[in-house]
């Protein structure tokens, strides 16, 4: 999957989780904490959201690396997705 | 012969306008089913039914507003009912009955009228009519865009007088309705007791490895599970005070409080939390939370709360002093955990501690007992494989 098809994947995600998120002014590195007000249940369902549509585990030590979109991205591209 | 009214969904709750019916005429209705759907305060709210029948007479329509207590449907009695052939179609309540297009019974809320709170406040202040929209967001959620769009292709409204009351959104309306008697009527007392955290937290980690993600847990529902089971020993903080003083509750529904982006705040029920096992509590919770954020909860999670839990979450502040919600009379607040030097076998030690505070209703119980509450709590978090 290309990382333009991965960054779709992602977004469409977070517009499921907060509808009323601004995704497309979001920053590649801005915490999506921070820039959508999305709390530790919010970002818990995106990462179980993304793990079961794009079939891979996500540890929980690994969470910390989903909060922004660039390394969300890096690492769905360097576990196979 | 039963009658379904317009429920009080609290206790500043005046009227609330019927949005739309989600069972026909003549249909079989069971306790618990969703039968309507009303626009509160609080947003839009799936009302439930309380007794088994067959729904009779519709007699509000859609798009009206009614006090609480107006008879918005007639209910015939389960064991008439039951067996009784549904009314022909031609008979004269479906005839006043609004059209129905979805036939499936107890079926989320209509397209037309699913929408996230922030996109029905915007709604409100912009004089957008939601029923006429179609919604861009999760299954068809009409989300603020939508409103926005809507509004943009309209003519700007005309600017209001600057002296003008500031048009409160109905949601703040209700809350600051709800705190303010709470701080009026409520002697509250507060305590606050710093819990280590270390022992759930290595347990939590033990739990989640190796599971799927949508198997694992959050830290906030040890929290509110170690509530719910200490309330068991101290009945005096879980029921409600009414005009005739405090009745304890036998069930526990810990209401839990959700921050809505962009401002508000809902605290609904999570029904017999202390009975549920860590797992379903934690989707239930998920559940719960997803759902208030994107409009769309029950009559019965309004009403029925018998205490709150209100948790600040990883980017909050150390510790708050809640507000009871009335007529509750008590509810824990959990500030965010942090890492902190502690005392542990006589060295200094980093150890993740939470402030839990309990706000406390002193026409019900005293401090004494609040703080032996309080240790309950910290004492559950102690053992967590006993909150499983």
């Amino acid at each position: 999957m290309t990382r333009e098809e991965l960054r779709a994947i992602f977004i469409e995600e977070i517009g499921n989780i907060a509808p009323e998120a601004d995704t497309a002014s979001l920053a590649g590195n801005e915490d999506l904490r921070e820039a959508l007000d999305m709390d530790s249940m919010d970002i818990f369902n995106l990462v179980v959201a993304i793990s079961q549509r794009l079939k891979i585990d996500i540890p929980d030590a690994d969470v910390p690396q989903l909060v922004t979109l660039d390394s969300g991205i890096a690492y769905l591209v360097d576990h196979g997705a | 012969m039963g009658d379904f009214t317009m429920p009080s969904l609290g206790a500043d709750m005046a009227a609330g306008t019927l949005v739309e019916w989600l069972k026909r005429p003549g249909e079989k209705v069971h306790r618990g089913d969703i039968v309507a759907v009303v626009e509160t305060e609080k947003g839009a709210i799936e009302i439930e039914i309380f007794e088994d029948g067959t729904l009779e007479k519709l007699i509000v329509q859609p798009g009206t507003k009614v006090p609480v207590g107006t008879v918005l449907a007639t209910v015939s009695g389960g064991a008439v009912s039951a067996v009784r052939p549904a009314p022909p179609p031609v008979a004269k309540p479906v005839a006043a009955a609004p059209p129905i297009v979805r036939p499936e019974p107890a079926a989320p809320i209509q397209p037309g009228v699913r929408a996230s709170p922030a996109a029905r406040r915007l709604a409100q202040e912009r004089g957008v009519d939601l029923a006429a929209l179609s919604g861009s967001g999760p299954q068809g959620a009409i989300v603020e865009v939508d409103v926005l769009a809507a509004a943009s292709a309209r003519p700007a409204p005309i600017a209001k007088p600057r002296e003008a009351v500031p048009d409160m959104a109905p949601m703040r309306r209700a809350i600051a309705a709800a705190m303010a008697r709470a701080k009026r009527e409520i002697p509250h007392y507060y305590l606050q007791h710093s819990i280590d955290l270390g022992a759930a937290q290595a347990w939590l980690e033990g739990y989640n490895a190796g599971k799927p993600a949508a198997e694992r847990l959050l830290p906030g529902a040890l929290l509110v599970k170690a509530v719910a089971l200490a309330l068991r020993d101290y009945p005096e903080f879980n029921g409600f005070f009414g005009p005739e003083g405090f009745a304890p509750s036998a069930a526990i529904h810990a209401g839990i409080a959700i921050a809505i982006r962009g401002g508000g705040l809902a605290a609904p029920a999570i029904h017999n939390t202390a009975d549920l096992p860590l797992a379903d509590l934690m989707d239930r919770m998920r559940d719960l939370v997803t759902r208030v954020r994107r409009g769309g909860f029950r009559s019965s999670e309004i009403r029925d709360p018998t205490v709150t839990v209100s948790s600040l979450g990883e980017r909050g502040v150390d510790m708050l002093l809640p507000v009871i919600y009335p007529p509750q009379v008590a509810i824990v607040g959990f500030g965010t955990p942090s890492l902190r030097p502690w005392i542990v076998d006589g060295r200094i030690e980093p150890r993740l501690i939470v402030m839990a505070t309990l706000g406390a209703d002193h026409r019900v119980s005293d401090g004494h007992r609040g703080a032996l509450f309080l240790r309950a709590i910290a004492n559950l978090l102690q053992s967590p494989e006993m909150l499983e």
